[in-house]
């Protein structure tokens, strides 16, 4: 099985009206000094079997057209377990 | 005969019923379109109504692009067909990347539903024909997801190329970059726009027959294409 996250973040110059909702409320619960809140999704991939090239060139193809928007936002994919060799 | 304007329903839209009456009021035949079927009908228009089509998962308009139908209307937008986008129709319009651009969450974070003046600045698309230039209008707009979002070149090739069909006037809603309340594609047949004309067809219930220009447009467009 394998296991890949996807992040996705709105790119740094798309205004987060949510993450500043967020900042403001973290100051008025007593956090100081929050400079900037950014928030993002993160989606957990679950896979069976191992996560060949195939597979994975589907998903990179699909993290940036369906998990995210290339136009608004950004994503990063990490692989976190691939147990090909059947651990 | 009388044009036929197919009016998408995907789970969640909301606005096709009063989309469609606004085509019949207009003087079309409203040809209802089904998200999962392929097939449009021999319609000779479509429009991608409001809502909340998919709840809005993932993102507005992220997964209503991929539905069946909608291959079927892009490969038809490319070839020129007459493709209004309401709303939620406006994302679906930006997912598809047949508009550019997208929309953002309104930058207050607060939905909002008030009627709203508009400056018609393109009288050149297949949906905006009728207007005359700079027409000041008032339609309803209701949207939590309407903020207009470009990057500043895409913006300033908008703007140059008169592809802004309408601009917010008095108060900018959701902050929308540059006030931009609606776009067109180079073609001018694709046209996505915020606020709901089809609520604003009858003096009973809009706030104006404003928004009746616009389909009365593509009414006149197609005829104009038919008569070539």
């Amino acid at each position: 099985m394998a296991r890949v996250i996807v992040d996705v973040m709105l790119k740094a110059e798309i205004l987060d009206p949510q993450g500043r909702a967020v900042q403001g409320a973290l100051g008025r619960l007593g956090l100081s000094g929050v400079t900037d809140v950014r928030q993002g999704k993160q989606f957990i991939i679950e896979l069976e079997g191992d996560l060949d090239d195939a597979r994975r060139a589907t998903l990179e193809e699909l993290a940036g057209e369906l998990l995210s928007n290339p136009v608004i936002e950004n994503y990063t994919m990490t692989v976190v377990v691939d147990d090909e060799a059947g651990a | 005969m009388s044009a036929r304007i197919g009016v998408v329903t995907f789970p969640g839209s909301l606005d096709e019923a009063d989309a469609a009456r606004a085509v019949t009021i207009a003087g079309g035949e409203a040809v209802s379109l089904w998200h999962g079927d392929d097939d449009v009908k021999n319609v000779d228009a479509v429009l991608l109504p409001g809502g909340f089509s998919y709840g809005d998962y993932l993102r507005c308009g992220a997964i209503a692009r991929f539905a069946p139908v909608m291959d079927t209307i892009i490969d038809a937008a490319h070839r020129g067909m007459p493709v209004f986008g309401i709303c939620n129709g406006f994302q679906i319009l930006c997912e598809t990347h047949l508009l550019p651009g997208a929309l953002t969450r309104n930058d207050h974070l607060h939905f909002v539903c008030r009627d709203q003046k508009l400056r018609i600045e393109n009288t050149a698309s297949a949906w905006t024909r009728d207007f005359t230039p700079g027409q000041e209008i008032v339609i309803p707009l209701k949207n939590g997801e309407g903020g207009y979002v470009a990057d500043e070149d895409t913006l300033d090739r908008l703007e140059g190329d008169g592809r802004v069909i309408a601009r917010y006037l008095d108060v900018n809603p959701n902050g929308s970059r540059r006030d931009i309340a609606g776009i067109t594609n180079e073609r001018g047949n694709v046209v996505g726009l915020m606020p709901h004309p089809e609520h604003a067809v009858e003096s009973l219930t809009g706030p104006s027959t404003d928004g009746l220009i616009f389909f009365a447009s593509a009414l006149s467009s197609l005829m104009a294409g038919a008569g070539q």
